[in-house]
């Protein structure tokens, strides 16, 4: 444990910002660039937690799918960008795993939707996590991270591989970039509008 | 040397989360989620002090401005569940206030997207 208040006041949520705090989640398998996503918008060190299954009065029902675990862990990373004097916005990630249903629980509740970060190299991989994106029902949009700079080579085979709906957005990015992580941060929100009218 | 059966510091890695929890069970969901914002009362230094020494740091670590639940376990490295389960015995003992994320609603979600895209726009446009 870090001992003492040794945080500088950049580390604190600027004073009137703490009006509205939202949060928006950034997913997808493991090493899909989530973290440096993250760290390209965000305005602090991303930070990372764990979420444990430790619970002193866990129910045998919420062990479901961990039998015989007592301690579970599973970590999270997030950042935060202040978006205006009254409203903070959190982004969430972590890589879809589905027996973290607490984790899963928390981080969904109250979320305005979801970024889905996928590899074209590796489009199975994502098929767990949108499954959860909608389980928890949250709207989203897909940002295909890729790394070398090339154009999105077939986006309706994409969209098939991944059965997505028609009105699902799908966006190219470059998780290592400020404006381009945005970008597609954008296209979200944007998405997220339309679905709200 | 390492004289046998000899008491080991105890450091906080070294203590079971129970212990620094004093058993206590997880708040309500509703109560603390991963964006409450958190901050030391005004008036939390005039208050009868029998804090353990992780409640002191969460507390001292407040005591500068807001942070979020989330940032807050980042910070200290505390599992999760352990800092929910401190920051609620610290609230309802009136040292420190939360703020809990604005309620969503239909109308209101409008308003703040619209807000999070004009934010965006201005910040990285």
């Amino acid at each position: 444990m870090v001992s003492g208040p040794s945080l500088d006041e950049q580390a604190y949520v600027r004073e009137g910002a703490t009006q509205t705090a939202v949060k928006i989640l950034v997913v997808g398998h493991f090493a899909v660039g989530k973290t440096t996503f993250i760290g390209a918008i965000s305005e602090i060190e991303p930070l990372t937690t764990e979420e444990t299954m430790t619970r002193a009065a866990e129910s045998v029902d919420d062990l479901k799918g961990v039998q015989g675990k007592t301690t579970t862990t599973v970590a999270m990373d997030f950042g935060r960008l202040t978006i205006s004097d009254r409203v903070v916005l959190y982004l969430f990630g972590t890589p879809g795993q589905q027996r973290f249903v607490q984790m899963w629980e928390d981080m969904a509740r109250g979320a305005l939707g979801a970024l889905v970060l996928v590899d074209p190299e590796r489009l199975a991989d994502s098929f767990a996590v949108i499954d959860l994106i909608e389980q928890y029902g949250l709207d989203y949009a897909i940002a295909v991270n890729h790394f070398d700079g090339a154009p999105l080579r077939d986006e309706m085979a994409l969209r098939d591989a991944l059965d997505l709906l028609e009105d699902t957005p799908v966006v190219t990015c470059d998780a290592r970039d400020e404006r381009s992580s945005a970008d597609a941060l954008i296209t979200l929100v944007r998405h997220l509008q339309d679905r709200a009218h | 040397m390492n004289g046998f059966g000899e008491l080991e510091p105890q450091t906080p890695e070294l203590v079971r989360p129970y212990v620094i929890t004093k058993g206590r069970g997880l708040p309500d969901e509703g109560q603390l989620s991963l964006i409450t914002l958190v901050t030391a009362a005004a008036d939390h230094e005039q208050r009868p002090t029998r804090l353990s020494p992780e409640e002191q740091n969460l507390l001292d670590l407040c005591s500068a401005g807001y942070l979020s639940v989330a940032e807050i376990a980042g910070h200290t490295q505390l599992p999760l569940g352990v800092v929910k389960i401190l920051l609620a015995a610290l609230t309802e003992g009136g040292y420190l206030i939360t703020r809990a994320p604005v309620q969503r609603a239909p109308l209101a979600d409008r308003d703040i997207l619209e807000e999070v895209l004009n934010g965006l726009r201005a910040k990285f446009g």
